[in-house]
Order: structure tokens, then C-alpha cells, then sequence
């Protein structure tokens, strides 16, 4: 909470450090200055920062208000825009998640049960590639080629599920490999281990071994990152979303930093900032339910 | 049944009492004593022996068994130098073996070569003869009107085509490549500085531990993305503040790595024994644990080289990237991006992709190969 607290106000902060003319949207060269001021004062602009910040909260907590915007909707309040869009994005971001887990997963299993082998070095060669290639590039290509190979649409229609393909495919792309890579070392690693040879002698059969013991303890970390996947595919979705020009979040952030809405890129930066915070707090609760020998109080004790 | 078994009972311990010469009624708890004692005197004589002067020369024998071994059988060695040395001479050498483990893999042999050529022709490159302008737009005379050469495809003149506004695209894709590259290098050593100092205090220090901690809390919690984001929102896109602004969020990974690492060692007994022999801190990280830390380094740079250009690639995709004036990669690709959906113009996008692609795999290749050679382990 007091993290979450401190994250916020240093963006709303850093915010204020934007120069005065950014709040006039595209109309500053028809207004006095008069006419500014009047506007930077009824903001509150003029304040001094601690002044800023306590309103901030007071609104925030009371009312729930991050603001009006500027530019896209004049007047509008931000979460009002916000929130149809947030829709989309979790539908996007929650589908692309079960396939990345899904696929990801079980492709590391795989690829440590037949480690050397050709399908191996495919999915090696996979992740090598998802990890090298910026985001960036190999979404424009999916866009352009694979669109135009398998006869799909190139931007996203409302009313056209099939449209929804390659959306989701760029956003799951990253996330299945870093699911291959994480599972496929961890059972590479686990298989020399003492437990699983004792398991191995007992008679239990390799996928027995594999399903019991190896992936129960991979789950442990991946417990952990759980939350945090989710959000990378919301805020993954940054670029994918704009792209296919999907009305998600990430595609208004966007559009709002292009034509300078400064409010709202405040209100959206600062949902940002607390979505991650709460990942990471879910994460290490998560973690310490999976795991009983972690715990989020502090242990004194080393050497 | 029963008598038998307690029969044969009986004759063991017989036999047992026998062989010890016990009486008969004594108890069991009774022998385990006198067993105790007997052990206790014979160490009592053990020590006295210990205690007693050697036994002279006449009490040792050679292997055979006869011969008496004396002083006369030994004789002085000379000391010879060379002899010593060789002896006291290991030729392991760390670099030298990660050197070789290194060039053993022919593919990584070449991905160094090609990143070294490049590097240098992106200098090379403007000085070679007949090479256009990377800002100059090209006009010709059409019916007596000067136009621009927009869009013309890659040919004699223009090697890759020029772009939407007439500029020649091989120089530009050069141009590009060394801002890129340069803000890569840049991103990459001030993180390496920045995070294996600030690293090696956090995990040294251990009064420091909760500051840096709660410092790396905050800064962890708003996603990199957003962050760099923000700061070039709030100041005006530069070559500068981009770098700036991925050096901020960049050193924080890095100095969480290395102090992981440097708790894992801290207290080693090496490092125990070396502070009891009054080794200074400072030295202790220096020699002790950053050598252990060489491959993780290498690979963190070769990471933040692909890492830099990729999210300037991003970043320049949702308007915070370069000025246009200043040609970098992921200017260049944005220019392509915009004109990809005309099939006879998509050369303006894949030329530029083929090289981002290019320099980030090798790099993120030579990185992992890099430092699978620099790890001990794998010399054999």
C-alpha cells in the first residue's frame, strides 16, 4: 500500500514537470493569455505541488475522479473513457494468457523430454527468435504476410470474431516462448537432481516423475510470475492493440500520448502504475501459498 | 521351538564369555563397561606412545625389510630454478580457456566477425566514394520540372530505392544503424557501470541493503515500458534524453542481478577466511566475487544491446522516438511501416527490418555463446 501510495504520487510528480502550454490541446495559438490562465488556474496548476498532490488524492479516494480529458473527448471524464475500453483489453489479454500457458507449457515439456532432438532445436530456434527480434518487427510482418497467407483481416472489426486471430497470436507469440524457456531449463535441470533419480528407481514411470514431482516444484516460481504475465500481456497489448486497432487500453494510451492529452495520459499512466503494483503484491502471495517455506515477514538471521 | 531358540540363546552367550573370559552371572550392562574401560586404556597407551621419543634409525626398514634406512642412503638436492618453476607452473589461464571454448563454435566465430565488419563499415561507409546524402532529397528533371524522387525502387543508383520524400535509403539505413548502434553501446556500458557499482554496494553493504531495497521496490513497480514513456513524454524526444531516459530504468535490473549474485558469495568461506586476513571490502568484491561474475556481465550487455534498439524501435512507433532529422532504425522502420500496405513499396520496410534483425539475433547469440565459454564449467 505504501509503495503503491509513493509510485503514484512520484508519477503525478513527474507529471507536473510538463511545460504549462501542453494543456491547451491543439487551440494555443487562438487563445490570450488570459484565457490560459483562466485554464491553468481552474486545473489548479498554480498551486503549490503539495497543494497539487493532496487534492490529487482527495479527489482519487473520494470520488474516484483521475480527471477530465483534454483533447479525445473534451470535458469527458478520463475513467468514463477509460473503462468500456479496459473491457477489451482483459478480454485480449485473458485469452492470449490460457494459450500461452497452454502451449508454452507443455512445448517446454517437450522440448526437455526430447532435449537434443529436432523438435528441440525448433522450439531453441523459436525462442531465440521471439527473444532477439524487437516486438516491434515481427508484429509487422505477422500483420502484413500471415494476414495475407491465411486470408485474414489485417485490423480488427468489432462484429468479425475471425479478425480477432492475429491479435491474439502477437500477443501470445512472447509468452509462450518465455514459458517454453523457463520450463524446458527447469526440467532439464531438476532431471539430475537426487529426488527424481530416487523416483526413477522406485519404479515410477518418466511422465509420472514429470507430473508429480518436476512440475509441481516449476509451478512455485511460475506462481509468482502469474500476475505479472498478465499484466505484460495488458501492457504488451500497448503495441499490438494500436496496431490492429483494437478500442483496448493500450491503443488509448497511445493515441492520447500522439495528440498530447496530458490528463489523460496521467489517469492511464497512473492505472498502469497500479495494475503492476498489485501484480507484484498478488505475485508474493501467490508464491507463499504454493510454497510453504516462504513467508512475506521478515527472517533476520544470516551470517 | 522356544527351547530351541533359547537354547542356541544361551550357547552364544557362552561362547561369548568364553572368548572374553567373563564370568558366567556377570550382566550385560556389566560387560559393556569392562568393554568401555578396555578401550579407554588401550587410547591411554596410544597416547603414551605418541608421547614417547621416535625410535631410532635401526627401528626403520626399507620395503624389503632387512636394509636399515640411514642417513647415508639420501643425498643433498641442488636447487635448480628451472625445475622450480616448472613445477609451481599451472598454464591455465581463465581468458585463454574461455577464449578457446569460445572459437571452438564456428557460428559464433562468424557472428562476431559480421558484428565487427558491420560496426566498421557503419564508420567506413560515408567516406567510401560515391555515396549520397542521408538528409539530401533527390530531385530530377521531368518535362522540364524539377520533382522529387519519391519512392524509387532499389536500382543502380539508389541501391535500396529512396523513400516517401525522396532521401536514398542504403545511406540512410547506415546512418541509422550508427545511431542505433550508438545508443545500444551507450545504453549497455552506463549499465554495466552504473548497476555493477550500485550492485556490488547493495549486496555488499549490509546497512545499505533496506535503502537500495525499498529504492528498487518503487522503481521496480511501475513497468520499464511506462516509464520510459512517461519521462520522454515530459521531455522533448533526443538522442540524449532517449538514452537517458533507458539508462534510468535500465541499471535497475542489473544491480539486481549482481547483488543476488554477490549475496550467493559474500560469505563463502573463501571470502571468510580472505576478511579474517584483513582483506578490505572493497578488494574482496573486486577480486574475490566480480570474477565470478564475468559471464552473467557479458551477457547482460550483448542483452541491452537488442533490448535499447528494440524499445527504440517502440518508442518511435508511438511518436516519443528521434527526430526525423535524425535517421535511426527505428525512424527508418516507422517510414517503412507507413508505406508497407503498397506492395511494390514494402522494400522500404524490409530492408531496415532485415538489419535490426540482423544485429539484434547475432548480438543476443553472442551474448548467450559468450557466456557459455566464460563459465568455468564448460571448459573442460
Amino acid at each position: 500500500m505504501i509503495t503503491m501510495f509513493l509510485v503514484l504520487s512520484i508519477v503525478f510528480m513527474l507529471m507536473r514537470l510538463l511545460p504549462t502550454d501542453t494543456y491547451f490541446g491543439g487551440r494555443s495559438d487562438s487563445m490570450s493569455d488570459t484565457v490560459k490562465e483562466n485554464i491553468l488556474k481552474q486545473l489548479g496548476l498554480f498551486d503549490p505541488w503539495y497543494v497539487q498532490l493532496g487534492n490529487f488524492w482527495k479527489k482519487l479516494l473520494l470520488h474516484g475522479d483521475l480527471g477530465e480529458s483534454i483533447v479525445i473527448q473534451q470535458g469527458a471524464k478520463c475513467v468514463d473513457l477509460i473503462i468500456p475500453k479496459a473491457k477489451w483489453s482483459f478480454q485480449f489479454g485473458a485469452i492470449a494468457m490460457i494459450f500461452q500457458m497452454l502451449i508454452g507449457y507443455s512445448m517446454g515439456v517437450m522440448m526437455a523430454r526430447w532435449k537434443g532432438r529436432f523438435f528441440d532445436s525448433l522450439g531453441n530456434l523459436y525462442i531465440l527468435l521471439i527473444n532477439a527480434l524487437p516486438a516491434a518487427v515481427y508484429f509487422l510482418f505477422i500483420q502484413i504476410y500471415v494476414s495475407k497467407a491465411l486470408g485474414l483481416p489485417m485490423l480488427f472489426e468489432r462484429y468479425n470474431p475471425v479478425s480477432r486471430i492475429l491479435p491474439i497470436l502477437c500477443l501470445s507469440l512472447g509468452g509462450i516462448a518465455s514459458n517454453a524457456m523457463w520450463m524446458r531449463r527447469y526440467m532439464v535441470d531438476q532431471m539430475n537432481l537426487d529426488y527424481i533419480r530416487l523416483a526413477r528407481a522406485k519404479g515410477m514411470t518418466s511422465s509420472q516423475v514429470a507430473f508429480r514431482h518436476v512440475m509441481r516444484n516449476a509451478f512455485i516460481p511460475m506462481a509468482q510470475s502469474l500476475p505479472t504475465t498478465l499484466l505484460f500481456t495488458i501492457s504488451g497489448s500497448l503495441y499490438v492493440e494500436s496496431l490492429f486497432s483494437i478500442p483496448g487500453m493500450g491503443g488509448l494510451l497511445i493515441t492520447s500520448i500522439q495528440r498530447q492529452d496530458n490528463t489523460m495520459v496521467q489517469a492511464m499512466v497512473l492505472l498502469y502504475s497500479a495494475i503492476s503494483v498489485i501484480g507484484l503484491l498478488l505475485g508474493d502471495i501467490m508464491m507463499m501459498i504454493c510454497d510453504p517455506r516462504i513467508s512475506l515477514t521478515k527472517k533476520g538471521g544470516s551470517r | 521351538m522356544i527351547d530351541k531358540k533359547d537354547k542356541s540363546a544361551r550357547e552364544k552367550i557362552r561362547r561369548e564369555e568364553e572368548e572374553h573370559g567373563v564370568p558366567m552371572f556377570r550382566s550385560f550392562m556389566d560387560r559393556k563397561i569392562e568393554k568401555l574401560s578396555k578401550g579407554f586404556e588401550e587410547t591411554d597407551q596410544l597416547d603414551e606412545l605418541k608421547n614417547q621419543p621416535p625410535p631410532g634409525d635401526s627401528a626403520i626398514f626399507c620395503d624389503d625389510g632387512t636394509t636399515p634406512i640411514t642417513d647415508d642412503l639420501f643425498t643433498e638436492a641442488e636447487y635448480n630454478a628451472a625445475e622450480a618453476e616448472r613445477s609451481g607452473y599451472s598454464n591455465y589461464s581463465y581468458w585463454g580457456s574461455t577464449l578457446r571454448v569460445f572459437l571452438k563454435k564456428k557460428i559464433s566465430v562468424f557472428l562476431l566477425i559480421f558484428l565487427v565488419l558491420l560496426l566498421v563499415f557503419t564508420f567506413i561507409q560515408p567516406l567510401l566514394p560515391n555515396q549520397k546524402d542521408p538528409l539530401k532529397i533527390y530531385n530530377t528533371i521531368v518535362g522540364g520540372r524539377e520533382t522529387h524522387l519519391r519512392n524509387v525502387q532499389p536500382n543502380k543508383e539508389f541501391w535500396f530505392g529512396t523513400n516517401s520524400i525522396g532521401q536514398d535509403l542504403w545511406s540512410r539505413i547506415w546512418r541509422g544503424t550508427r545511431t542505433s548502434l550508438f545508443i545500444g553501446l551507450c545504453v549497455a556500458i552506463t549499465n554495466n557501470i552504473i548497476g555493477i557499482v550500485l550492485g556490488s554496494i547493495w549486496g555488499y553493504a549490509r546497512k545499505m541493503d533496506w535503502l537500495f531495497t525499498e529504492i528498487y521496490n518503487l522503481f521496480d513497480n511501475i513497468p520499464y515500458t511506462i516509464l520510459r514513456m512517461l519521462l520522454l513524454y515530459i521531455m522533448k524526444p533526443s538522442l540524449k534524453t532517449m538514452i537517458f531516459v533507458m539508462c534510468l530504468t535500465g541499471w535497475i535490473g542489473m544491480s539486481k542481478y549482481i547483488r543476488n549474485q554477490i549475496l550467493i558469495y559474500r560469505d563463502r568461506e573463501y571470502n571468510l577466511a580472505s576478511r579474517c586476513l584483513g582483506t578490505p571490502g572493497l578488494q574482496i568484491v573486486l577480486r574475490n566475487i566480480l570474477p565470478q561474475l564475468v559471464s552473467v556481465i557479458m551477457l547482460q550487455t550483448a542483452l541491452a544491446i537488442p533490448d535499447a534498439i528494440g524499445s527504440e524501435v517502440f518508442l518511435t512507433y508511438i511518436g516519443l522516438g528521434l527526430p526525423i532529422s535524425l535517421p535511426s532504425l527505428g525512424n527508418l522502420i516507422n517510414e517503412g511501416r507507413k508505406v508497407m500496405l503498397v506492395p511494390s513499396q514494402q522494400y522500404q520496410l524490409i530492408f531496415p527490418v532485415i538489419v535490426v534483425a540482423a544485429i539484434t539475433i547475432s548480438f543476443y547469440a553472442l551474448g548467450n555463446a559468450f557466456a557459455d565459454a566464460s563459465d568455468p564449467r564448460n571448459h573442460r
